[in-house]
């Protein structure tokens, strides 16, 4: 099997990541190679092995829906890349 | 007394609480090689003022029960710190100052230590060889244009060359052992649950784990014994009573059972691996060790899985990087315009290849022939370890299939990059605790380590069997500061 530029191009906008044909052509090739050796895979027969899901063996842990932190606002805002001291702050997303 | 900061954990430790010497004169001893080691390239961000001020104040009141009394340490710039500056080696997080801090960094700290600066490690932990950082590659302590390896290669440069007494590092297929095995220093990656995740960069959270990395076996276990900690703010912690890893660490390893795998000895390893790793067999069995030959089947589908299952989880934690909450941003007309350029010119190439691996294998129609099936080889290889540890307590290998190579060598093709880590990932996909530690060196005097892996929540055990042949293998490093500026 083989990736196309198409295919490069699709996935590319699902990672929300955009890219220049140039790196688009480059990136194929890699992929290719990569996949070339991920295929490898395929000389196995899993069909009667379960799918490992997690490593350690623990369920997950419950615990009260209680408030920890308070006031944490400005913590959570400080980095944010556009001022603002109430929201973080995007485009316009509404006309 | 030897030179401060030639000087290991268990020395400086002991010195402290002897006063021989005082935080601030080892706070500044270090501070000042590293002002004049700027060649290496190992930090990202310093805090040396602030350490400076920080030792003075445990020298006013020292606590010398604690077990890094005012102890200066660097550690990887993916450890969230409180404050300062943490980029995880990338250019979207170039401006992110913690409001937080990272558990295991919060253990060092409670117990005494204070925080030296931030060390250069590969974007995102993604990469056998530190060239991947957006802070510029890390030379090798042991050869001038030499990789330190990585991710962990600021750490590991950091250790050999004698800028920080110990270090933590991160492993999520190697990061920790295989820049060990290239410094010859000694890195430990503990078992699946045993240090806490809470406030460290997620690459790929199913395989990630902290670990101590250090110029000796003892130092070792010391900074395990703090960093490994139950902890509520992780879903993964695992409750369970720990060692006290120094206090129990031996050299006595008479009866242990080791295993030998023979997947391991893959085409074109060199000969001097291949003798290095017999050795280490011959100085287990000198140390009354019982050597058991063993086969892991599976071993050579370690890496295509890792390679599915590392940057699936890779793509959904990096999804988090879109420009809104903190991190780089570069504007757009829209909302789609702005996510797409800030990661597109926020990423490096080896960043951006991953998540498209991983957007790719969960993707719908893809998801059953990739991730699931990946999910189903990592449990045969898993199964492959419990089947071996029901004969052996421990497994010996070699760290890494070659010593380390030159800045460059290996940057335009990803896939013999990945090679690398051969010998490692498998460890991760099983998640289990493995070692590396200095054995010998090439013909072209560079070190190369030996690996030595043991069974869930077994640390004391691979600590014990390493300390043994520590001993008997007397590996000495001869860097020669060729790098000081003065």
């Amino acid at each position: 099997m083989s990736i196309d530029l198409k295919t490069v191009k699709h996935i590319s906008k699902l990672a929300r990541i955009s890219i220049d044909d140039e790196k688009a052509n480059k990136l194929k090739g890699d992929l290719n190679n990569i996949f070339e050796f991920i295929e490898k895979l395929n000389e196995l027969n899993t069909d009667n092995v379960q799918a490992l899901t997690s490593i350690a063996k623990t369920t997950l842990r419950f615990r009260k829906d209680e408030i920890k932190s308070e006031n944490i606002r400005e913590k959570i805002l400080k980095n944010s890349p556009e001022e603002n001291k109430d929201f973080f702050v995007v485009p316009k997303v509404v006309e | 007394m030897s030179d401060i900061t030639s000087q290991s954990l268990f020395e400086l430790t002991s010195n402290i609480k002897e006063k021989k010497l005082s935080s601030e004169e080892i706070t500044k001893a270090f501070i000042d090689r590293a002002k004049n080691s700027k060649k290496l390239n190992v930090y990202v961000t310093d805090n040396f003022e602030k350490a400076i001020d920080q030792s003075k104040k445990f020298d006013s009141n020292p606590n010398f029960d604690l077990k890094l009394p005012g102890i200066p340490i660097a550690v990887k710039d993916l450890f969230c710190t409180n404050g300062v500056r943490t980029t995880a080696g990338s250019k979207i997080l170039n401006n992110f100052v913690p409001t937080y801090e990272s558990t295991v960094t919060q253990n060092l700290w409670s117990q005494g230590a204070i925080l030296l600066g931030k060390l250069n490690c590969d974007e995102f932990a993604m990469g056998s060889s530190n060239e991947t950082s957006f802070f510029g590659n890390v030379q090798n302590p042991v050869g001038e244009n030499l990789v330190p390896g990585g991710s962990s290669g600021g750490s590991s440069a950091a250790v050999a060359a004698n800028l920080t007494p110990v270090t933590i590092g991160t492993d999520t297929g190697g990061s920790i052992r295989q820049p060990a095995s290239f410094t010859g220093t000694v890195g430990l990656k503990p078992t699946y649950g045993s240090c806490s995740r809470y406030g460290i960069v997620a690459f790929a959270s199913s395989l990630d784990q902290a670990g101590p990395m250090t110029k000796n076996v003892r130092d070792c276990s010391m900074l395990l014994e703090v960093i490994s900690s139950f902890d509520q703010k992780d879903s993964t912690s695992i409750d369970y009573k720990r060692n006290y890893y120094s206090k129990e660490l031996s050299k006595d390893i008479k009866g242990k059972k080791i295993g030998i795998p023979k997947e391991y000895r893959v085409d074109n390893m060199p000969d001097e691996i291949e003798q290095l790793w017999k050795n280490g067999i011959l100085y287990a069995k000198d140390c009354g060790a019982e050597i058991i030959d063993i086969s892991l089947p599976h071993t050579n589908y370690a890496l295509p899985t890792y390679y599915i299952v590392a940057p699936a989880e890779a793509s959904s934690n990096l999804a988090r990087y879109d420009g809104v909450k903190y991190g780089f941003r570069s504007p757009g007309q829209n909302l789609i315009e702005m996510y797409e350029k800030t990661r597109s010119e926020g990423f490096g190439d080896e960043v951006k290849r991953r998540i498209m691996i991983g957007t790719y294998v969960l993707s719908s129609g893809y998801y059953d022939a990739y991730y699931l099936k990946a999910q189903k080889v990592r449990q045969l290889i898993k199964k492959d370890f419990d089947d071996a540890f029901s004969k052996v307590d421990a497994i010996l290998t070699p760290s890494t299939p070659s010593s380390a190579f030159k800045i460059g060598e290996k940057t335009n093709d990803p896939v013999s990059m990945y090679l690398n880590d051969i010998f490692t990932v498998p460890i991760n996909l099983a998640g289990l605790p493995g070692i590396s530690i200095p054995a010998g060196k090439d013909k072209n005097n560079y070190p190369l380590g030996l690996q030595v892996i043991g069974k869930p929540f077994d640390e004391q055990n691979i600590l014990n069997i390493s300390y043994a042949l520590e001993d008997k293998i007397n590996f000495k490093n001869d860097i020669s500061d060729w790098w000081l500026s003065e």
